[in-house]
């Protein structure tokens, strides 16, 4: 599905992603964790296509087409979500609007009809009830007035609408109390398919006990630093993360 | 130094000096009170505060030939849908025959002409009062000039359903026009009325229009005001509005086009329990000057009032609001609340805006803010991080920052028009 190589990103002339390498195949879950400031966010950014960073060495495939060749809406259409670590609040743009919108021009970018009102007003049902969502919600205000949980189970609802093929989930559980995360993990957890893929990025390995990884990688300093099976997490819970930092004292 | 200004003066008057109006001696000695009062008065410079940020020398410059009477095809400026009196006047005259509208009880509806003949005791008591001596030589010289315009005057306690709808029209190259409405809401009225500003083909035409508001006792008056004039034309307007007890005033401006656009927009609160709303968008493009001067002046307490200005600025266009709120010392628990906000989309557009808070008044809550920016980036990344273009992205955000500003307009068919013209004009 997925495949970096060799990453290097930076900005303002700061190298933040020093060469980064990851597989991700149909059907997998990767866990991403790692100490806050190591450059989990820069790398969704980086995938999803945020102009401020500089790629300046390595190569992302994505379906066999070159990622980094391409706009980030193209990519959204290519079937990459990114579920944001800071949703972003717009004033006066609906969110049923803009979903519509989405839709529509992800639609006609693949060549295929646009999406009726009967159908797109179904989805909507299904996929609110799915995260829970109050279908108030859906129609206000991207995201503005939200509560953070409120703002974290839209992003999962916008990702349900557009059924992607990889989503990066960038520190969706974040802030969420336990109720919340349950919600949103049995929510990602449903739209899992052997079609689609999922990065998680996460801080703490209680998301993992809902959302169970095949592979768990630490991304510590710009760098993946160490890769394993779901049993990492929980080694990684109990170590601490300078358990991590003092075996790469060099970097 | 003087002596060039004067002389544009001079050049002004002895275009306009033709007119001939035939009326009786009050309202001759009305325009007389004016021409002696242009007499003392001189086109604004650089130096006018009040103008500061409009030059007027396209306006000022340019020969006119006096607007006359004119026929054309208007069904491309009635608004689609639209159930409402549609009343026309053409370069500062009114047209009987393409106005189409049915006579109710409780409304005088005429041109100002034959309302001045028949000398109607709501024209004698309410036209000019808002309007002498304001030391503006653009209100002297309507003062002076007018031909004529629409009197309206809804009669006590009625409540008119059906919208009226003008269409002001100027047609030719190098007109000038001085149109003039007079509307009048007696005690306990209820009326919406929608004007729009048109050019048809020509160039450098200058409408300099005036309208009085009259609004009594419990009466509730909504207008709205559409400019959209393409091509090289100018348009100053000027709203004196008057509110008593308990009314409530509505105004809404819809800027979509204009070489040379200046709005003076003056409301005298002089009751307790009013409400005031002024609102308005303006969407600049070229080189288009737009630019929108309220006051709003409680002099009384008790009442609310609430402005909200948008522009959306592109190319070479500038935006300029100026917006003074006066909460005089009587004016106890007035909730006065202004914002200007303005979008540049190009870096050759500018804004300026000033928004002016004078309280002489302890007991108020006043609010009054001014924002000017580039559209949030983060917030485009959001919606092509969705599979939205960025030109997409741009237009669901600049749609939405610009429909705001007119939430407040009532009649159904007028915001769809309005949201349907937005877009086209933003596409
Ligand atoms: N827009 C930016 N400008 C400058 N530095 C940045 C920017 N975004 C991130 N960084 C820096 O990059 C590093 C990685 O940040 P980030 O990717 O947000 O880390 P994480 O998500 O793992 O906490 C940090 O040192 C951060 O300060
Ligand atoms: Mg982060």
């Amino acid at each position: 599905m997925i495949k970096i190589n060799n990453l290097h990103a930076s900005i303002d002339g700061k190298e933040i992603l020093k060469g980064i390498n990851l597989e991700v195949k149909a059907g997998e879950v990767h866990a991403i964790m790692g100490p806050n400031g190591s450059g989990k966010s820069t790398l969704s950014s980086v995938l999803a296509g945020r102009e401020e960073f500089e790629v300046t060495e390595g190569s992302v495939e994505f379906d066999g087409k070159d990622l980094l060749d391409l706009s980030p809406e193209d990519r959204a259409r290519e079937g990459l979500f990114l579920a944001f670590q800071y949703p972003v609040e717009i004033p006066g743009v609906s969110n049923i609007n803009f979903l519509k919108t989405a839709i529509n021009e992800k639609r006609a970018y693949l060549n295929q009809e646009p999406v009726s009102a009967k159908e797109f007003l179904g989805m909507v049902k299904e996929k609110s009830a799915l995260v829970e969502l109050d279908s108030k919600l859906a129609n206000r205000s991207v995201n503005e007035g939200f509560s953070g949980g409120e703002k974290k189970r839209n992003e999962i609802f916008q990702m349900a609408m557009l059924s992607p093929k990889l989503s990066i989930l960038d520190e969706t559980d974040s802030g969420l109390d336990i109720d919340a995360l349950r919600i949103v993990a049995n929510g990602v957890n449903k739209l899992k398919s052997p079609n689609n893929a999922t990065i998680v990025i996460t801080h703490y390995q209680r998301l993992l006990d809902y959302i169970v990884p095949d592979f768990v990688h630490v991304l510590y300093n710009g760098k993946i630093v160490k890769s394993g099976g779901k049993e990492l997490a929980i080694e990684l819970e109990e170590k601490g993360y300078d358990w991590i930092k003092s075996e790469n004292v060099e970097l | 130094m003087t002596t060039a200004e004067l002389t544009k003066k001079d050049t002004f008057l002895a275009a306009l000096s033709p007119l001939q109006f035939n009326e009786d001696s009050y309202f001759e000695g009305l325009r007389n009170n004016a021409k002696n009062e242009l007499a003392e008065l001189d086109f604004p410079t650089s130096k006018t505060e009040y103008w500061k940020y409009t030059r007027l020398g396209k306006i000022v410059n340019n020969t006119y030939t006096l607007g006359q009477p004119d026929k054309i095809d208007i069904t491309n400026f009635l608004i689609p849908n639209l159930e409402a009196h549609v009343l026309v006047v053409i370069n500062g005259y009114y047209s009987p025959e393409l106005s189409n509208f049915t006579e109710i009880d409780g409304v005088t509806l005429t041109s100002l002409s034959a309302a001045k003949k028949q000398g109607f005791e709501g024209l004698k008591k309410h036209f000019n009062q808002f309007t002498q001596d304001k030391k503006e030589i653009f209100l002297a010289l309507n003062n002076a000039f007018h031909t004529d315009g629409i009197y309206l005057e809804v009669a006590k306690n009625n409540n008119v359903e059906k919208p009226y709808h003008i269409l002001n029209i100027t047609t030719g190259n190098n007109t000038i026009s001085q149109s003039r409405n007079l509307f009048i809401g007696n005690v306990g009225s209820q009326v919406k009325i929608i004007e729009s500003f048109i050019n048809v083909g020509g160039e450098k035409n200058f409408n300099n229009h005036v309208s009085e508001f009259f609004v009594a006792e419990n009466t509730h008056l909504e207008y709205n005001k559409i400019q959209d004039k393409k091509e090289n034309n100018f348009s100053i307007a000027t709203e004196q509005v008057y509110q008593e007890a308990n009314s409530n005033f509505t105004i809404n401006t819809a800027t979509f086009n204009g070489a040379l656009v200046r709005n003076n927009l003056n409301i005298e609160v002089d009751a307790s329990n009013c409400e005031t709303n002024l609102n308005g968008l303006y969407l600049g493009k070229n080189k288009d000057h737009i630019d929108n001067h309220t006051v709003v002046d409680h002099k009384k307490p008790h009442c609310n009032s609430n402005e909200v200005y948008r522009g959306v600025l592109d190319d070479e266009s500038t935006g300029v609001f100026n917006g003074k709120v006066f909460v005089r010392q009587d004016a106890q628990i007035t909730n006065a609340f202004q914002q200007n906000n303005n979008i540049l989309l190009s870096d050759n557009a500018t804004a300026n805006s000033k928004p002016e808070l004078e309280i002489y008044a302890d007991d108020v809550k006043c609010s009054h803010g001014s924002t000017t920016g580039q559209i949030d980036e983060e917030a485009i990344f959001y919606l092509q991080s969705r599979g939205i273009s960025k030109k997409g992205a741009l237009k669901l955000m600049i749609n939405a920052f610009a429909k705001d500003a007119l939430e407040r307009i009532s009649i159904e068919t007028l915001h769809e028009y309005i949201d349907a013209k937005i877009e086209e004009e933003l596409s």
